[in-house]
């Protein structure tokens, strides 16, 4: 079986405090996984571990084909394919919705500027935000500031998309059409591996919902299984404390 | 059950508007607002109409001579006789056109460099370019000018040249420094925060003194280095560890989502510091980075202590000349007036630069 994620053993401590208790996960290339806890479990961290935003003390995560350790080159080649969309989106504020997504495409891939231009306008396209491209990121709502970045991840045609909370800092209103742009990209089966707390997101397009907990993966299924039959007492506890209708 | 309709938006009254409105909002609307506008009203009225008597109404501006000057008011005469010190110091008269031909071509690069846009190679040719040019017109010594040693050169010429050679050249050092500051290693941190707390708990005038008398010690015998050239890597150096405290303050004001961001889009370190962290520095530390600026304008008067003649230096110089003496006043009032011109001036260009850059309400 070729796994594109595969985590081993995997712990991290920051100082003393145990964040991540030996996890072990794979993960299959075109899998949409979404991982989901109460505060303080660890599920931002560990997906942070994916493309090395944090580092860890023990165990090995391997990325598609690239084993992660402190090596520029490596973690260099690893993010050419990896993408990650923030909770805060995290958009370069001096520089327009247009040069945030040409950016790394000529910086780091060697694009050239024209051909840059034109693969951002046909992502900006996709999440229904072409006309804004000349705009600044201040100019815009939470929600199309939230999809000029998931645009700007695609920009890069990553294999792994990872998502940290991308709907968390959002008002009510504007969920969904981040939402909407994230289950038409989960219909292209690439790889998706997202923390959030949208379990109707979860149960519409993931093949496998893990809950996490006091730094541990505590139970993982499909999302039939995960929400109509959950095992442990820790994962019904959890349910029944955010379906509230 | 209850439903309200949306209401159209209205004109705000009239009665909160004008000037008499704002008279009384402003100036006289508590008692201890009357007594503080009456004081500050009556200090101006007991200041600014006697000088202006003194400097316009009762001055003297036309003549050659001391005689001139019927001593009521101020003497302009003076300051107009000696103009060419108190701007080029005492380089030749006859070579005083290359310093004009500087001065306008600051004014033309100026123009240049604001008309060239956003093309960003040729803001940086033209950046380069004009030092370049300016070095050889001061300087002389080839392309058949004379040479001009640099103790001949003085006034405000100089007063200009230490600072902004001071300003610009210390902008890369200082910020070079306060990313050490940042760093990890902890040979290149403990360096940085070492030098900038050891310049900034050092007086300028100290740090002159050291460069221009006791260093020149330790060199082996006949090895002379420019005096000018000793103050201007001086300057340079205090004026860094300043700037690096000022961008290590901007740098901390960057959120860390910045760092993780141009990290995650696989930006290399210098990619991900020069593209996306320097410019948001910069941007919020200008009114810092001006006032250090203006600061490093006014300290360079320092440098009379080691025997080059600044702007202020000529007032001293000039008012000694047993032809004119007793205008010591009118030399301090023109030379604070130039200081006053240059400094508000940058003041109003980093007032400019940071609406130019503010995209948050464009």
């Amino acid at each position: 079986m070729n796994y594109i994620i595969e985590i081993e053993k995997l712990n991290k401590w920051f100082d003393d405090f145990h964040v991540l208790k030996n996890i072990n996960l794979k993960i299959k290339e075109g899998e949409i996984v979404v991982i989901c806890g109460p505060s303080g479990s660890g599920k931002s961290t560990l997906i942070r571990c994916i493309n090395y935003l944090e580092q860890f003390q023990q165990g090995t995560v391997t990325v598609d084909g690239i084993i992660l350790k402190d090596d520029v080159k490596k973690i260099k080649e690893l993010r050419k394919h990896v993408t990650m969309i923030f909770q805060h989106f995290n958009l370069f504020p001096h520089l327009s919705i247009l040069e945030n997504l040409t950016l790394a495409p000529t910086y780091v891939k060697g694009v050239s500027k024209t051909q840059a231009t034109k693969t951002a306008m046909k992502y900006l396209k996709r999440v229904n935000i072409a006309e804004q491209a000349h705009k600044y990121p201040n100019q815009l709502s939470g929600g199309q500031q939230q999809r000029v970045a998931i645009a700007r991840g695609l920009c890069k045609d990553p294999k792994i998309m990872l998502f940290d909370e991308p709907t968390s800092a959002l008002d009510p209103e504007m969920i969904n059409e981040v939402l909407d742009v994230m289950i038409e990209l989960a219909k292209e089966k690439k790889t998706m591996v997202c923390v959030t707390h949208e379990m109707g997101f979860a149960k519409k397009v993931a093949d496998r919902v893990i809950f996490m907990d006091q730094g541990q993966i505590i139970e993982e299924n499909t999302p039939k299984e995960f929400f109509e039959n959950p095992q442990s007492d820790r994962l019904k506890q959890f349910l029944e404390q955010i379906i509230t209708d | 059950m209850a439903i309200y309709e949306i209401e159209q938006s209205q004109k705000s009254p009239t009665n909160t508007k004008g000037p008499i409105k704002w008279v009384l909002d402003n100036l006289v609307a508590t008692p201890t607002h009357v007594i503080f506008s009456f004081l500050i009203l009556g200090l101006l009225y007991i200041t600014i109409p006697p000088f202006i008597t003194w400097a316009i109404i009762d001055a003297n501006f036309i003549g050659t001579t001391k005689a001139s000057c019927t001593g009521d008011g101020a003497c302009w005469v003076f300051i107009i006789h000696k103009m060419d010190f108190f701007i080029y110091g005492f380089y030749p008269e006859s070579e005083i056109y290359r310093i004009n031909w500087v001065f306008g071509l600051s004014i033309i690069f100026l123009l240049l460099f604001k008309y060239t846009g956003k093309t960003f190679k040729a803001k940086i040719a033209l950046f380069s370019l004009f030092p370049i040019i300016a070095y050889f017109l001061i300087t002389g010594g080839s392309f058949g000018l004379v040479e001009v040693p640099t103790d001949k050169w003085g006034g405000l010429m100089l007063t200009l040249i230490i600072s902004s050679i001071g300003i610009v050249v210390a902008m890369p050092v200082g910020i070079i420094l306060a990313f050490g500051r940042q760093s990890k290693l902890p040979i290149i941190k403990s360096f940085s925060i070492v030098y900038i707390e050891f310049v900034r708990g050092v007086p300028l005038i100290t740090i002159l003194f050291m460069g221009s008398v006791i260093l020149p010690m330790f060199f082996p015998e006949g090895m002379t280095f420019d005096k000018l050239l000793r103050v201007l890597i001086v300057v340079t150096l205090f004026q860094a560890a300043y700037v690096a405290e000022v961008i290590r303050g901007g740098l901390q004001a960057i959120p860390k989502g910045q760092y993780e961001a141009a990290d995650s889009e696989g930006l290399s370190y210098w990619q991900k510091m020069l593209i996306i962290i320097l410019p948001q520095v910069i941007k919020v530390s200008i009114p810092n980075l001006v006032g250090n600026a203006i600061g490093l304008f006014k300290d360079t008067t320092l440098v009379l202590i080691i025997g080059l003649f600044d702007l202020l230096t000529m007032v001293g110089l000039t008012s000694i000349d047993s032809h004119w003496t007793g205008f010591a006043t009118e030399g301090y009032v023109f030379v604070g007036f130039i200081f006053l011109i240059f400094c508000s001036g940058l003041s109003r260009y980093s007032k400019v630069l940071e609406d130019r850059l503010n995209t948050e309400n464009r």
